[in-house]
């Protein structure tokens, strides 16, 4: 029964062949991905998930940006834009901001610390599966990737007005984007729900 | 094609949308009557329900602010005494005539051509699932993919104008405020992404079923 699964793209139920390691499994009527074969998903996953904090930390306590122009410095955190907007009352903006760059990362990487370490050991923390589906519920919402191609629109746009200064904080979210990445595409879910399922 | 026909609804299975697990389908009791995934704790429904009505009311809902993020200004510049105000279009004018087209391109694709070409798609589905249409069903389930895959990369020029309005505050040689159609343009985005979520690519397929 286990290895029956419906497409959930289309609703075709399919028996899911073995795979091979690094094979996929695809939906025979629309071609969406079914399963993949991730070997040591959760611990790589984990591994991924500690630098991800780690760098998250750096990112968000060391200055981000400075810019020199005129005989004045304006040193940035990840932060200051969100408390300007708020000054300039513009609080719904601010939240949108601080939620999909701040704090659903944040959230992301330390709910998968919450599930998958007692898994690694063979345990389950209680309400498991629902921080997991937390997880998964907020990971397009979490979008520090994109914030970083805004900043590099921002700073060649800048780059005539002024001169621009990176800070550490700036190099630690640039790794941490790709740590975020590489963690995306180890994370198995299937697995971690099998895993959660047999514990209980 | 036989295999088509095979859908879990067909089989009075229901597979979970988090977890994806196989349950067989909750026998309707009464209209408060909730089945739950065993393993998840998600909802259990064989469709997302009222589809298509959630996602046109998204749709419309985005549209509608489409107009103000586009023609209101995004961004107020004070730099040495004169004061500009520029809109998404504006700005990427302005790229395109001081030579850095890539910047041009990547602000029009982001904030104007995904969030526009993003409801035209959902549109068409929405009209092509009411439609019964029978055509193209793999193309059409990869258009879904792809909205539901690009539409958070529109927030690139909310994230813009929330760095521009941190970095340039140099006290009367320059500052960025943020303009009136941004909290519309993020809308857009958030909205769209809603809508992107809350249409189910399985109706798309089910037109094969009733077929038979």
């Amino acid at each position: 029964m286990s290895e029956l699964m419906a497409c959930h793209e289309c609703d075709l139920l399919t028996r899911l062949p073995e795979l091979p390691p690094g094979g996929r499994a695809h939906c025979p009527r629309c071609g969406c991905l079914l399963q993949r074969d991730r070997p040591n998903s959760i611990e790589k996953t984990l591994a991924l998930s500690f630098a991800g904090l780690v760098l998250f930390i750096v990112a968000v306590s060391f200055p981000f940006l400075a810019m020199k122009a005129g005989g004045f410095e304006q040193h940035s955190n990840l932060l200051t834009g969100v408390w300007l907007l708020l000054e300039q009352k513009m609080v719904l903006l601010a939240m949108v901001v601080l939620l999909t760059c701040v704090l659903f990362p944040l959230a992301g990487i330390l709910g998968l610390l919450y599930v998958l370490l007692p898994l690694h050991f063979g345990r389950r923390l209680p309400r498991a599966e629902v921080v997991f589906r937390l997880v998964s519920h907020l990971q397009p919402w979490s979008m520090m990737e994109v914030f970083m191609l805004g900043i590099l629109v921002s700073l060649v746009k800048l780059g005539h007005l002024a001169e621009v200064i990176p800070g550490i904080s700036l190099w630690a979210f640039a790794v941490l984007i790709f740590v975020l990445a590489a963690q995306t595409a180890v994370l198995d879910h299937h697995q971690v729900w099998e895993r959660l399922e047999a514990l209980r | 094609m036989k295999a088509a026909s095979m859908t879990a609804r067909r089989q009075n299975l229901v597979s979970c949308h988090n977890c994806h697990l196989l349950c067989d389908a909750p026998v309707p009791v009464g209209k408060q009557q909730v089945a739950c995934c065993p393993r998840c704790g998600t909802t259990l429904h064989s469709r997302k329900p009222n589809s298509l009505m959630r996602t046109w009311a998204l749709v419309f809902a985005a549209v509608i602010l489409y107009l103000p993020a586009n023609l209101l200004p995004i961004t107020i510049t004070r730099a040495i005494g004169i004061t500009q105000s520029d809109t998404i279009i504006s700005g990427v004018i302005y790229f395109l005539h001081s030579g850095m087209v890539p910047i041009a391109l990547v602000i029009f694709i982001a904030s104007v051509f995904v969030p526009l070409m993003k409801l035209l798609i959902l549109i068409y589905l929405l009209i092509s699932v009411q439609r019964r249409s029978r055509r193209r069903l793999v193309d059409r389930t990869r258009l879904y993919r792809l909205t539901e895959l690009v539409g958070r990369w529109s927030m690139v020029d909310v994230y813009v104008v929330t760095i521009l309005v941190a970095l340039v505050k140099l006290g009367a040689v320059a500052r960025v405020d943020a303009g009136p159609a941004t909290p519309y343009f993020a809308g857009v985005v958030i909205i769209t992404m809603f809508a992107a979520e809350s249409f189910d690519p399985r109706l798309i397929w089910d037109v094969m079923e009733d077929d038979e």
